[in-house]
């Protein structure tokens, strides 16, 4: 009996010790914060810019299979979604960080492009599902009227497009939300890597990391539940 | 207009008053299966021409390829005067002038209805925001809805959606009006109220292209009735000649089914 009151007493104390050590010496959750903050800025910056892309490359390809137009934009769009969904998004961040903006001193700013470009690729095909769940009924009106393609696309079709993926740019978010967690390598200070920071002072690699695994799994829990909560109202908007 | 003066525009018929025709207009969307198979029709300004015949015999792709939502296969379209199947034409313009009213009404269900019907003069700088908006406004107190001026499309019935889909298509000016079955998306209780928009635009002398099923009405304002079968007009004449004297077997079986 004794024994178990023991263990028990013995969890306890390195429960408070470690999350004494881990978070309140020398404030240290302010680092665990401040990495969430970045974690949260460049997941959410590349999610943006992953949807102004990809909804530009869906356009054009959309444009492109309706009418036949943009061919040689169509090619560059082709190419680059190729060419991202075809490699490994740390290479590519490698790539940014160390040759195209070489020398940078704002590695969260090369985090965003490099996220954000990564995620267009796979943006556009979302976004291309969304528009062709459009019916072409809208596109036709919008020409009938003698609205150019582009302005129908972009004030016509897009909009409701966009309505339509919501839930599916949410989910985008919250998976770059996890996928930035390599982005220490850049320099920046991510909830990772700030865990890593600590367990750098305190040398007990437990306690952090399951910290932060419970941070980003609550974070996303959050965030999964404002999606689900999107999708209902955007289906009941739908049948009214 | 009476048979009389329809006969008499028929003969002294000059090219200004001719607003649409098409030459030998053919439309295939599979090799070897033509939808349209040599199309010659003219539609002078003023005047209502009701087209019917069987489902799949290609009056929507007809009245489709009249504003080239659909590129003809071959033939030509001309549209007071102008070929626009040729190359380098400005669609877009040659549209704008064209009004179509589509089975489905085709709102735009993210705008309110007042945006739905000023989006398109306001955006091709045809009219300011403010003439758009008075001029919304007089085409919907005509059509008694000017209190939905704000609402949404998802907020109305099916027949005042097609009734704004109508007054939309009219914010532009057009010279013509185009209709694909306009009622057939309808409950049998709102098809009255968009055939009596339409009516009123026949007394206004707005030249008009209607696909339907509605004989009712094509008696009442078609001046010229197309019976189109299996991609061609098989059959032509006033609603008179037509209904009472039907001269292919075809027709003549169709109106029996109808009737
Ligand atoms: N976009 C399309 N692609 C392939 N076939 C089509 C298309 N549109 C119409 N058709 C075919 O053309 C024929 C005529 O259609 P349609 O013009 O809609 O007839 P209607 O309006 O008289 O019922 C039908 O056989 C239809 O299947
Ligand atoms: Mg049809």
């Amino acid at each position: 009996m004794n024994a178990i009151i023991d263990f028990f007493k013995g969890v306890g104390d390195y429960l408070a010790t470690a999350f004494d050590k881990t978070f309140i010496r020398e404030a240290r959750y302010m680092m665990f914060l401040d990495g969430l903050k970045n974690t949260l800025i460049i997941a959410l910056c590349a999610t943006i810019l992953g949807v102004a892309i990809g909804a530009l490359i869906a356009m054009v390809k959309t444009v492109h299979k309706q009418s036949g137009k943009l061919k040689l934009l169509n090619a560059i769009c082709e190419a680059y979604t190729t060419i991202i969904r075809g490699t490994p998004v740390v290479v590519q961040l490698l790539i940014m960080y160390f040759i195209v903006f070489a020398n940078s001193t704002r590695p969260v700013l090369v985090g965003i492009i490099g996220f954000g470009i990564n995620s267009g690729a796979y943006v556009a095909e979302i976004m291309r599902a969304g528009i062709n769940a459009v019916d072409i009924g809208q596109t036709e009106a919008g020409r009938s009227l003698g609205l150019s393609h582009g302005v129908t696309m972009r004030s016509i079709v897009l909009p409701q497009a966009i309505k339509n993926v919501l839930p599916a740019i949410g989910n985008e978010f919250i998976s770059l939300l996890k996928e930035t967690s390599v982005i220490g390598f850049l320099g920046v200070i991510d909830l990772t890597k700030a865990a890593q920071r600590v367990i750098s002072r305190t040398a007990d690699p437990y306690f952090p990391y399951i910290a932060i695994a419970l941070v980003y799994l609550g974070v996303v829990c959050i965030l999964n539940y404002f999606v689900t909560k999107l999708e209902k109202r955007l289906a009941k908007s739908d049948r009214t | 207009m009476t048979e009389l003066e329809t006969m008499q525009t028929n003969e002294t018929v000059a090219p200004s008053d001719v607003i649409i025709e098409t030459r030998d207009l053919h439309k295939s969307f599979v090799k070897g299966k033509m939808v349209l198979d040599g199309i010659d029709c003219t539609i002078r300004r003023g005047e209502q021409v009701v087209v019917i015949g069987p489902s799949g015999g290609g009056k929507s792709t007809f009245l489709r390829c009249l504003n080239m939502l659909e590129t003809p296969t071959s033939g030509q379209i001309l549209v007071n005067g102008e070929d626009i199947t040729a190359k380098g034409v400005d669609l877009d313009k040659v549209r704008a002038k064209m009004g179509m009213v589509f089975q489905h009404f085709n709102l735009f269900p993210h705008f309110t209805v007042l945006k739905n019907i000023t989006f398109a003069p306001v955006t091709l700088k045809l009219q300011t925001p403010e003439e758009a908006e008075e001029n919304a406004m007089r085409l919907l107190r005509r059509i008694g809805l000017e209190e939905k001026a704000e609402a949404y499309p998802s907020q109305l019935s099916g027949g005042q959606k097609q009734r704004i889909a109508i007054v939309r298509a009219l914010a532009m000016n057009p010279e013509i009006m185009l209709f694909d079955e306009p009622t057939s998306a309808l409950d049998p209780e709102m098809v009255g109220e968009v055939l009596d928009v339409m009516k009123e635009l026949a007394k206004d002398n707005m030249t008009m292209v209607v696909v339907t099923h509605e004989m009712g009405f094509a008696r009442e304002v078609a001046d010229r009735i197309l019976f189109i079968d299996q991609g061609h007009i098989l059959e032509q004449g006033t609603p008179e000649e037509f209904f009472n004297n039907p001269q292919q077997p075809r027709t003549k079986e169709f109106l029996a089914k109808v009737l």
